[in-house]
């Protein structure tokens, strides 16, 4: 890939810079600023320094909500990643079927997030929830809005159910990508079905397959609408995650520094993870022309 | 026996993934009064009761069309302006453009409830708090670098040879790329339309924090039947059936493309 040099391509990202200057750049300096400051109304502020930093980082409940985060992130990518690559084996790979399990599959991912919730208050509530009332009639106790474990399983339940089509989708076209001649030489050689997985699917998916972990990882850690809407953060604090208790935070208190701080933080964390998905996306773009 | 086996998992998965849609519009055809008295797995006696509520009551449906106008103008403003950068991006090297272009995917990734405060701090300096519009730029801190990855994609997927002859036979760039490259790539942009779409159309964090009734979504005026007293269940998960219809309408017309844009790895 050799492209043109030349500087005066900066015009054609003009516009882009525009829009992205209301959209990104200068929240993020109202950020930063807002993150070194006590502010008590307008025109009357004071420099702290890192006073924000120093509270937040030793805040209790952010520890928590991030332990909470990286138990959620770590059991989404457990579960999602090879249920979503074995549908995408199951699938039919041409005919009519192709059609329906894709628009199926995407069915989950154009219902507004906060709607994922409501469905799912609806379906497993213990009075008028299929789910919930399925699982009470069996003689399990099962009620989210009280125990912090059945919360848990609905969150999850619920994540699963949104995300792994996702995953599904982009197994898919991994596996689509694989030219027909690798499977015949796999036939001749009389290559059993996991061989060809083993030697032939998984090294090929792995472009898409880094893709899937990094984007569910980073959807994951930045979950909010669906959670909140099914347990509110409860019972407790038990499904609070780090979104949640920066949106409390941000709305509940009056001094908006702790939240800027925590907001800057946040994304310090997040940043790094995003270095590796621009790396794997690199990767991805060379290794299809190779 | 392999293959067989298989399907049988995948419909299984797929009538499982269709449950909770299908227990929301089954809940939705039936009055409050019957869905709190008795359990069933299917209305007995169906009623659009909901749905009629929903679409001549002006606090419900203006909900939708206020969705409808943020997402149309969010794609609109997201093209425009990702069209001619993604251009950039796939045929120059500049000064900075690999910094930019993994700046854009930071702004992806970062947590949208970062931006929440500076956001309402800067829209209701200008006076836009409450109106589509605003919805709409905010919505571009992650639709925007969706749409350039997108199109970025498809755009160096055309040889550049066709740029080349095109400015040889005495092409401006303004009319090369609106007559001949737009149209080469227009998979592309109704791909990248759809994932602007999807993305728009479900957040609601924001959407919800940037309005207030003029311009409300509707799935604002959801969450607030949510906990009140006497929370009407039916009239809820109407509501929730109608906002699946437009993304399920969307996904309907764009399935054949959907694939390339995932194959692409850049949602």
């Amino acid at each position: 890939m050799n492209k043109w040099q030349d500087n005066r391509a900066w015009f054609l990202v003009m516009p882009l810079l525009l829009i992205v200057a209301l959209s990104a750049i200068i929240p993020l300096i109202m950020v930063v600023n807002t993150s070194v400051q006590d502010i008590f109304g307008p025109g009357n502020r004071v420099f702290v320094g890192t006073e924000w930093f120093e509270e937040v980082l030793s805040d209790r409940r952010l520890h928590d909500a991030l332990r909470r985060q990286l138990t959620f992130s770590g059991l989404v990518l457990l579960i999602e990643i090879p249920l979503g690559v074995a549908i995408a084996l199951a699938m039919p790979k041409r005919g009519w079927g192709v059609s329906v399990s894709l628009v199926v599959l995407a069915l989950p991912l154009v219902i507004p997030w906060n709607v994922i919730g409501t469905i799912w208050i609806i379906f497993t509530r213990p009075d008028i929830g299929l789910l919930g009332v399925l699982v009470n009639g069996l003689g399990i106790q099962f009620d989210h809005t009280a125990a912090a474990l059945d919360a848990w399983v609905s969150v999850m339940l619920m994540e699963v159910w949104h995300w792994t089509p996702l995953v599904a989708l982009l197994a898919y076209a991994g596996l689509r990508a694989i030219p027909d001649a690798y499977y015949q030489a796999a036939r001749i050689d009389g290559a059993s079905a996991w061989a060809v997985f083993r030697h032939i699917q998984l090294p090929k998916m792995r472009g898409v397959l880094m893709i899937a972990v990094l984007l569910r990882f980073m959807d994951s850690f930045l979950i909010y609408a669906e959670p909140f809407v099914l347990t509110g953060g409860g019972p407790g604090n038990s499904t609070t995650f780090l979104s949640t208790y920066l949106v409390k935070l941000a709305v509940g208190q009056s001094a908006p520094g702790p939240a800027a701080a925590f907001s800057l933080i946040y994304f310090l964390i997040v940043l790094p993870i995003c270095l590796v998905f621009y790396q794997a996306l690199q990767n991805v773009g060379t290794g299809d022309k190779r | 026996m392999r293959p067989r086996k298989g399907t049988i998992g995948l419909i299984l998965y797929f009538l499982l993934l269709l449950l909770p849609i299908y227990w929301m519009f089954n809940i939705s055809l039936r009055t409050n009064a019957d869905i709190l008295n008795e359990f069933a797995l299917y209305p007995a006696d169906p009623t659009f009761a909901n749905y009629m509520k929903i679409f001549t009551d002006p606090a419900w449906y203006s909900g939708y069309i206020n969705s409808i106008a943020y997402v149309a103008m969010n794609v609109l403003i997201s093209l425009s302006v990702a069209l001619p950068a993604a251009y950039a991006f796939s045929r120059y090297r500049f000064l900075g453009d690999k910094h930019m272009f993994f700046w854009l995917l930071a702004n992806r990734m970062a947590p949208p409830a970062v931006f929440l405060l500076p956001f309402l701090q800067l829209y209701s300096t200008f006076g836009l708090i409450d109106t589509h519009i605003a919805v709409a730029l905010a919505h571009c801190l992650f639709t925007v670098p969706l749409a350039v990855w997108i199109l970025e994609g498809f755009m160096s997927g055309v040889p550049r040879e066709i740029d080349e002859t095109a400015y040889l036979d005495g092409y401006g760039f303004p009319r090369f790329f609106l007559t001949i490259f737009v149209p080469l790539i227009r998979s592309g942009i109704g791909v990248t339309a759809f994932f602007c779409f999807m993305f728009s159309w479900v957040e609601l964090l924001l959407a919800r924090a940037l309005t207030d009734t003029v311009a409300k979504p509707i799935a604002a005026t959801m969450t607030q039947t949510v906990g009140a007293t006497g929370l009407d269940w039916g009239l809820l998960a109407a509501a929730g059936v109608l906002t699946i219809v437009p993304g399920a309408l969307v996904i309907w017309f764009v399935r054949d493309y959907m694939a390339k844009g995932f194959a692409l790895g850049r949602v």
